[in-house]
């Protein structure tokens, strides 16, 4: 494995994961928008996601942030030539996370649906942008350079619509599959058979659409259709299209669970379809080799990378074992025991030493960064004063209990 | 450069610093906040006290709900990194890359655990649910401090050489990022503030409801605990800012001459307080003989140099750094005075401070603490124009050419309006529900 490559496949795993779990997240707002008149559907879609919807939208940063430090020319040429489809997707993020915001504080209906209805329509706007600019890469527009491409026919064409098209119902695919299972959970049929339809009608439209794609690939965009149908490219298809089929099949015998995973598959093996269709390009004469950064960067990113895996997926496992077996619902009542039991405040003699103490650290820490001119002395003087506020601040801020 | 490249440069700069403003009020609560609701949480587990509790909740759902707002505006800075500097990214991207990088990992953590405690009222035992919120606190220090090393990286660029074509080569991130002294100062400086700005503006809630006539234990306790770490910080903040002085004396003598609006390199330079810089000198000002060598270099005769040293295109521009500068120290030193007038009083008296005029102070101390912060932030951004890496890539060779400019600051500015009016107006809502149910 090339070090040059493995920003790449990092890359490429946080998009697989955005296109799913973001992609689902999105859905989900989407089936908010069609169950305006249905009490029981409604809110559940959002009420669904919430534990889990910061997390899901972090992937996009996460691929942000590995594209410009490990191929910045890369990053440069496609955020200024795509400007205004990217443009549309963060206005699309702001009034999503806002609208997400204001939910917890709507009192009535009415309140409710105004907020939902822009929770809606920004849950629609923003994949789409995002698909059509995706697919600008795909079909090979974006130039190297500082808005070196045409700025609207770059994504304002057959290719990118599609796949705008079908980013969005792709995650209201997903959404209806997750939320059906969901429901089985919490034992509600109604749910469930609400969700059901949902997933089949959108599976057969985004297999429909997906189909359409190729079409219009083949006419609008020749050398990513003949990396799709040749060599390793073409497995990749086949893999997607065979677990997206799979996936309506077990959304139809109400087999959620597994409908899941391959659900995640063929959103998996597309995205990996698109990169050997187009490797080892990441732009037009733009080789991964010729935009990765230097060697120091590179091992550095992927330390980081690693260390932040170690924290992260156990982290990460946890939210969504807790999320999925249903911890994190309404009715989930826990006992959480007795209050603990009173214990006598601090008492009087330790604030005494509390106090002492914040007056040396601050009378240190006033010597070692004003009066000693030093890198040291300052380093430790700085701590002495952020430990003079650590502690002084629990006998400050202990309120008495009158006055 | 033509006029109307120039008019997009401006505009790009304006929409840039619109959406900072916009995100450093959240920064500050987030690298601040959930301690303040971890220590109220664990006085309730000390000592079992139910108004520890209901703080502790209500300030939660204030939490998620800056949380979700701050993610999305943090969103849309590092879309703007891209899209409206594309040359600073595709030249240097691979120099500071890697404290974003870690950046994303932090503020991912910070996600699924945000995730786990807001949810987890209730539904994990008590220990557990307080020690769900601990790595909030610890990604939300690590996430800020990456992001302000890239800053520290731009006023201060080390870490790599450019080549004959102008080329980053022998690129070393962790040098240009870690090892380097802007990193250490701004990171101090700013954590600091994002406790003063976050406690006297939370304390400022409880102040009103004080002046409502509401003063029970709920109130006392829920204005005690955030005042009092901002009355700490405050006195300790001019310390760390006359620190950071220091450094920028010493590594970029332009900014430091542009906050003075010294025009020549001179010897026992002095400070102006207030006035107006014109044609090579402050007008109106009240003139303090020696000041700014002392400030500079603690020592009243020492050399300071003036905007003189670089040519006149090279020099940021003097009035609003020095305005914006004066209005950072100035607002700073109110509110360590306020600061060490409450910590008095709690010393001496062992009560919190009855006088009215003191709460009135209070109310208004959290939009200053805030008005501070943002003034820092242009003293130091506008301070180091017309580069963007300093003395390394000009901020006019960094800006897009695609011209989506001008549309996009527009909308951008509707946008957050609306932005601004809807957090407003959820924060409302949430200090209105009832006690009992939050």
């Amino acid at each position: 494995m090339h070090l040059t490559y493995i920003p790449l496949y990092l890359l490429l795993t946080g998009l697989v994961f955005y296109t799913v779990l973001g992609g689902a997240d999105f859905g989900a707002g989407i089936w908010e928008l069609t169950a305006r008149n249905d009490e029981e559907v409604r809110g559940y879609a959002v009420h669904a996601m919430g534990p889990v919807w910061e997390a899901n939208h972090v992937w996009l940063i996460f691929v942000l942030v590995v594209l410009w430090t490990a191929y910045p020319i890369a990053f440069a040429s496609i955020a200024s030539t795509l400007a205004i489809p990217l443009f549309v997707a963060a206005i699309g993020i702001i009034l999503r996370g806002t609208a997400y915001a204001l939910r917890g504080g709507a009192y009535s209906n009415r309140e409710l649906a105004a907020i939902d209805t822009v929770f809606s329509i920004s849950s629609i706007l923003t994949p789409f942008a995002l698909g059509a600019a995706a697919g600008a890469v795909a079909s090979r527009r974006v130039p190297v350079g500082n808005a070196a491409g045409d700025l609207v026919s770059t994504w304002l064409n057959a290719t990118s619509l599609t796949i705008g098209a079908l980013a969005v119902i792709a995650g209201a695919y997903l959404a209806a599959v997750f939320l059906a299972a969901d429901a089985v959970r919490r034992g509600q049929p109604a749910l469930e058979s609400a969700y059901r339809l949902r997933a089949l009608a959108a599976g057969l439209v985004a297999g429909a659409l997906a189909l359409a794609a190729i079409f219009v690939v083949h006419s609008d965009a020749k050398p990513l259709f003949h990396g799709l149908v040749h060599g390793r490219g073409l497995v990749a298809l086949i893999a997607s299209v065979a677990a997206g089929t799979a996936t309506l099949a077990l959304v139809a015998v109400r087999r959620y669970e597994p409908a899941r995973f391959t659900a995640a598959i063929a959103v998996a093996a597309i995205v990996a379809g698109w990169a050997l269709a187009q490797a080892p390009l990441l732009l037009p004469g733009l080789t991964v080799d010729q935009a990765a950064a230097p060697r120091d960067t590179l091992i550095a990113l992927t330390v980081a990378a690693l260390a932040g895996a170690v924290i992260l997926l156990p982290s990460l496992w946890l939210l969504f074992r807790l999320f999925l077996q249903g911890r994190f619902d309404p009715e989930w009542t826990n006992v959480p025991g007795p209050p603990p039991l009173p214990r006598t405040v601090v008492a009087a003699s330790g604030t005494g030493l509390a106090w002492r103490l914040a007056a040396v650290l601050l009378v240190a820490g006033f010597v070692l960064t004003t009066i000693v001119d030093a890198t040291w002395a300052h380093a430790i003087g700085v701590t002495c004063l952020l430990g003079f506020v650590a502690a002084a601040f629990p006998a400050t801020a202990t309120p008495p209990r009158s006055g | 450069m033509t006029a109307d490249v120039q008019n997009h440069l401006l505009q790009a700069r304006q929409m840039q610093m619109l959406s900072f403003v916009a995100h450093i009020p959240l920064v500050c609560f987030a690298i601040s906040f959930p301690a303040m609701v971890l220590f109220t949480e664990w006085r309730y587990l000390r000592t079992g006290d139910e108004v520890y509790r209901t703080i502790a909740r209500r300030w939660t759902r204030v939490l998620i709900a800056l949380f979700a707002v701050g993610v999305v505006t943090g969103t849309i800075l590092s879309f703007e990194l891209g899209l409206l500097w594309p040359d600073f990214m595709a030249r240097f991207g691979s120099v500071f890359g890697l404290a974003f990088g870690i950046e994303g990992f932090a503020f991912f953590t910070e996600a699924i655990f945000v995730g786990l405690y807001v949810y987890g009222w209730n539904r994990f035992s008590p220990w557990w649910h307080f020690a769900s919120g601990i790595p909030i606190v610890l990604s939300g220090i690590l996430g800020s401090a990456m992001v302000i090393a890239v800053n520290g990286w731009m006023n201060h660029p080390a870490g790599f050489r450019l080549d004959s074509s102008g080329k980053a080569v022998d690129v070393h991130p962790v040098n240009a990022l870690f090892v380097n002294g802007y990193f250490w100062h701004e990171v101090v400086h700013m954590y600091v503030a994002g406790y003063m700005v976050m406690g006297f503006t939370v304390a400022g809630v409880y102040a009103i409801a004080r002046a409502r006539g509401r003063w029970t234990a709920y109130e006392r306790t829920a204005l005690a605990i955030p005042l009092a770490v901002a009355a700490l910080a405050s006195p300790v903040q001019i310390l760390i800012g006359d620190w950071a002085g220091r450094d920028v004396a010493k590594e970029q003598p332009v900014k430091l001459a542009a906050m003075e609006g010294l025009p020549h390199t001179t010897r026992g330079a002095p400070v102006h307080l207030l006035g107006w810089y014109d044609n090579g000198r402050v007008v109106g000002g009240i003139e303090i003989p020696k000041m700014l060598s002392l400030l500079a270099a603690h020592s009243p005769n020492a050399v300071v140099q003036g905007l003189d040293t670089v040519p006149p295109d090279r020099r940021p521009p003097v009035n609003i750094v020095r305005i914006a500068f004066q209005t950072m120290v100035g607002i700073g030193t109110l509110l360590a005075v306020l600061g060490v007038w409450f910590v008095a009083v709690r010393i001496r008296r062992r009560r919190l401070p009855e006088s009215r005029w003191f709460y009135r102070s209070v109310i208004v101390a959290g939009p200053l603490a805030l008005i501070a912060v943002v003034a820092g932030w242009i003293t130091t951004e506008v301070g180091r124009q017309p580069w963007v890496v300093y003395r390394v890539l000009l901020t006019k060779d960094a800006v897009t050419r695609a011209p989506i400019v001008p549309v996009g600051y527009v909308t951008l500015m509707v946008v957050y309006v609306g932005l601004a009016a809807a957090v407003a107006w959820i924060l409302r809502r949430l200090a209105r529900a009832p006690l009992q149910e939050a």
